[in-house]
Formats: C-alpha cells, structure tokens, sequence
C-alpha cells in the first residue's frame, strides 16, 4: 500500500526524490529542499566524523529550535506582569497538561545550550578553525555566545521567585559599577551618574529589579534578543559555507 | 558532607556537573588526537579528505543526533522539575544569593577585585579578547586539525582561560561558596552565622607603607608605590618586546597584534597573581591583600 502511496501525485509533488542509490540522486536530495540545502552536497570524510565536530554546534541550533517551541507554548501561559507572573508559573506547573513538561525542557534545555555553545567554542579554538579564512565567523560566534548567555540571564528573571529575582539583583548590580556609566563606577559620580539615571536604572527601569524590569526582560527574552540571535545564526551558518565549509587541513597538508 | 552532596544534585546545579564532566572527557579527548596528530607526518584528518555524500552520511548522522537529544531532553524534563521557589520578595534577602551559574566565575572575581573591574572590564575584556583571537593568532599551522605541538602557547593560553579561569570558578563559587560567600568544603555545613575573621591589608602594607594616613587621607607614596607595581606588572610586556623584537616571530607579529596580546595575556595572569595575593598568605596566617594599587578613583 505504500508502494501504491508513493506512486500518487500528491506524494511526488512534495517528495521530489526517491531513496535510489546513485550520485545524482543523493545531490538531489540536498539541493532541492529548503531545509537540507543549508548543506553542501558532498564534504569531506572527516567532516562527516563526530570525533572532529563533536557536533556541538548542530546541537546547539537543535536546543534553540526546542527553547523556540516550548518558548512559544509557555508565552501562552504567562503574563508577564509582577500580578500574575508567580501565579501563572505556578498555575503551569499544577494545572496545564504538559505545562511542567514544556517549562522543564525550556529551562534544561537553555542550560544544555550554554553548555554546548561553550564546548563549540572549545572544539573550535582546539582545532584552529577560526583561523584564515574563518577569522570573522569566529567574532560571530563570540557574539551569538553572548546572546545566549542574555537570553538565559533575561529568561531567568521571569519565573519572579526568589531564586529568579535575587539572581538577576546581584548580576545586575554589577551595572552599578561600569566605569564612566554607573553611578558607583570609578568617575561615574563625577559625569553626573546618579541611582536613577545610570546605565543600570536603563537596564532595570528603576532603580531597583521591580514590576518594570519584569516587563524589560520579558520583552528583550521574548523579541529582542531572539531576533537579534536569529539574525546572527543565519550570518553564522552562512559563513561556514562561504569560508570553505567545515574547516579542514588545507591542500599543502597532505602527502 | 551530606549537604555537599545535596547541592550536587540541586537539578539547576546539574548543568554545572555535566560541564565538568564534559570539559574533563573533552580535553581528554582532545589530548589523545593531537597526541597521535604530532606522532604522524600528515595529521589523520589530511588522509580523510576524500568526499562523501551528505546525503546519507552527514544527514544520518544529524538524524540520530537529533532523535538521541531529544530523548535526552524529554527523560530529563520528566525526571527533573525546574525550581520554582517563594514568590519574589525584596524584603527578604537569601544568603548567598548567587548568579546564574554561568556567572559564577564572574561572582568569584568580586571577592578579588572591586566590582567595575570583576563585573564590567572583566567581562569586556574577555568578549574583546575572544573576538581579537583570530587577529592576533598568526600561526598559520593547526587549522583544520587537532595539534598541540605546532601551537602549544595558544592552546595552554586558551585553556588556561577557559578551564582554569572559567571552569574551576564556576564549579568553586556554586559548590563551595556558602552563606556570606564564605568558602566551605565539601564537607563543612555551610553555617549561616559563620564569620570569617580577616584583617585585609593592602600590599604596599606588607612593605611597611600605610595605604592612609592617620586622619584617611590617601599615602601619596602608597599610591605612587602601587601605580609602580601595576604599571611595572604591564611593563613587562614592553620589556620582553625590548628584548625580543628582533626575532622573526615578533617582526611577523608587528608591534600591535603584540601589544594586544601581551596585554590580555599579562591581564589573565594579573587575575591568578590577584588571587593568590588573597589567598596564599592566609596559608601562612598572613593577612590577605586587598589592594594593589589604591587611588582616589578606583582601586585595583
């Protein structure tokens, strides 16, 4: 029945190519969807070999898919207002089917992102890979792990408990301190810094983490920051096909 | 030790576990290719050059993958509830209240530098620093390929950095940093009313040259003799290029790559040197060091 299936043209018209073993085919299968076309047709041996990638950073874009999804589900539930936000984490974690399971992937799998991001970021360096002609990507992946490091800052805040709250108090305090913009930074005082109109009172909304913070953080986890994030990636992953694909020996290595 | 144990399995500390482990298996795992890399004429990955299709071999691989962290996720979501404590509350201090774990190194540098160094040119200068790596690194061996003998100053800086630095603070400020941020180990309860008894000193101090004077105004030989040690610390960069810049790496790398790279360098070691000034003289019933270099606008 599925032979007959795969005869219809329905199934043609979306699944172009067939599993036939042949060069021409395969190349096919890359190049024709929108999806896999992000890849190359053919790479190199050791490109294809997890010992040399460790894969970390196709698992890294594989968790932000996830924190995408599960984020969307959880913007359903949440308001982000300091009223409701505590009542409605507890209303998903009591009474939302699926509710405890989407807020735990979404909060796991931002803390697995952190961590593969950083052992991208290893594997990388160990394999000289930001090295001509790769120089600039290496800056875009500095600042796509920045960004992911502020979204997790920024979705921290949001559960407004204390473990949240306290958290996002103490690193947000070091903004009191920033040289020149801060109004305890050194010459801070001196260019008319004060509590409420320093770069830490921009950042919060006030002088304190509060209501408004909860609405800043909110926004910048939920638009900003993703769309920023988005933007980057696309360069990221760009580049990687542009500079020459998966980094590799050069020619004059071999024997 | 039953407390320890009970913060090592707090579910948001897992990531912490998992990156220990992880960073250990990798650098392992990194140190046995370049091994076997530098013992070959050719590294292993020249003789893999020939291509593959990415249809299957490549896409097979990320299918599996795929499936494989998904599974990961889903069994880790059921089995692990993310904390949700008391409501927000700003009357109602937790000690120690902690960053998130990423942070924690970063946390750990406030008990050696005042806060706009450990909290804004730190982490300035470590994005900046990262970004200028592709810039300042001229060796052009070792790309594409595992290799510690052909670039050995950039992988220990590298992973001096990162493990050292980054690593083994997180680990140190979330499992032994307790209440007060005072340092317990493992197997000590952290106990909320513990205080610990430190006289910090200045280092010129240790030299007999009081940081104030009696009525607070500022030493002004105090301040002349930390601006020396600072200043003499990063003059070292200048005096090895003195020395130095006539062989033909350092006329590759040209006076301002050198410049920069012997400034993040000596600011990476500065934060060990910074560290151990703390730490070290309470090993020898020493008073610890505060300051270097104290002046009317900052401190360092």
């Amino acid at each position: 029945m599925f032979d007959q299936l795969k005869k219809t043209e329905v199934y043609k018209s979306i699944f172009r190519h067939s599993y036939q073993d042949t060069q021409r085919n395969r190349a096919l299968q890359i190049v024709d969807n929108v999806f896999l076309h992000l890849h190359p047709v053919r790479v190199p041996r050791h490109a294809a070999n997890l010992g040399y990638t460790w894969g970390m950073g196709g698992i890294t874009f594989l968790l932000f898919l996830i924190l995408t999804i599960t984020g969307v589900i959880l913007m359903f539930y949440y308001r982000p207002t300091a009223q409701y936000a505590y009542e409605d984490m507890k209303y998903l974690m009591n009474d939302v089917p699926f509710g405890p399971l989407m807020r735990n992937m979404h909060r796991w799998a931002a803390h697995a992102m952190v961590l593969t991001v950083m052992l991208h970021m290893f594997r990388v360096f160990l394999t000289g890979s930001y090295k001509p002609p790769r120089q600039f990507n290496w800056v875009v992946g500095v600042i796509l792990l920045v960004l992911t490091l502020l979204l997790s800052f920024s979705g921290y805040l949001l559960p407004w408990d204390q473990l949240s709250i306290w958290a996002v108090t103490v690193g947000t305090n070091m903004a009191r301190a920033t040289p020149l913009l801060g109004h305890e930074g050194p010459l801070g005082a001196e260019l008319g810094m004060r509590i409420d109109n320093d770069v830490r009172f921009v950042l919060l909304g006030g002088t304190e983490v509060g209501p408004p913070t909860l609405l800043r953080f909110y926004v910048g986890h939920c638009i900003f920051l993703p769309l920023i994030a988005v933007i980057f990636m696309a360069v990221h992953f760009w580049r990687v096909r542009k500079d020459g694909g998966i980094s590799g020996p050069e020619a004059g290595k071999k024997a | 030790m039953g407390q320890f144990l009970e913060i090592l399995s707090k579910p948001d500390n897992i990531p912490i576990v998992m990156l220990l482990v992880s960073v250990i298996f990798f650098t392992w795992f990194y140190w046995s290719k370049a091994k076997k890399n530098d013992a070959r004429d050719i590294p292993i990955e020249a003789t893999q050059d020939d291509k593959v299709q990415v249809w299957p071999y490549l896409v097979r691989i990320e299918f599996l993958m795929t499936i494989a962290i998904m599974a990961v996720m889903v069994v880790w979501s059921i089995a692990l509830d993310a904390p949700l404590e008391e409501p927000a509350n700003r009357a109602l201090t937790p000690n120690p209240s902690k960053a998130p774990w990423y942070f924690l190194g970063l946390q750990e540098m406030l008990v050696y530098f005042d806060p706009w160094i450990a909290g804004v040119v730190l982490p300035t200068l470590i994005i900046v620093g990262l970004m200028a790596i592709p810039y300042v690194d001229i060796n052009e061996k070792g790309n594409g390929y595992y290799t510690f003998k052909e670039r050995k100053f950039a992988v220990l800086t590298f992973c001096f950095g990162f493990l050292i630095l980054w690593v083994s603070l997180i680990v140190l400020g979330t499992f032994l940093r307790g209440p007060g941020w005072n340092f317990f180990f493992p197997w000590e309860t952290w106990d909320p009313h513990y205080v610990a008894v430190l006289t910090n000193v200045d280092f010129s101090e240790y030299f007999g040259i009081p940081t104030r004077h009696p009525d607070n105004s500022l030493n002004p030989v105090a301040f002349v003799f930390g601006a020396v040690c600072v200043g003499g610390f990063y003059s070292l960069g200048g005096l090895y290029w003195v020395r130095k810049r006539k062989t033909e790496f350092l006329q590759r790398l040209g006076p301002v790559r050198y410049g920069v790279v012997a400034f993040l360098f000596l600011s990476m070691g500065g934060l060990l040197i910074k560290i151990v000034l703390r730490l070290a003289p309470l090993m020898f019933g020493l008073n610890p060091v505060k300051y270097v270099w104290v002046t009317p606008w900052f401190n360092v």
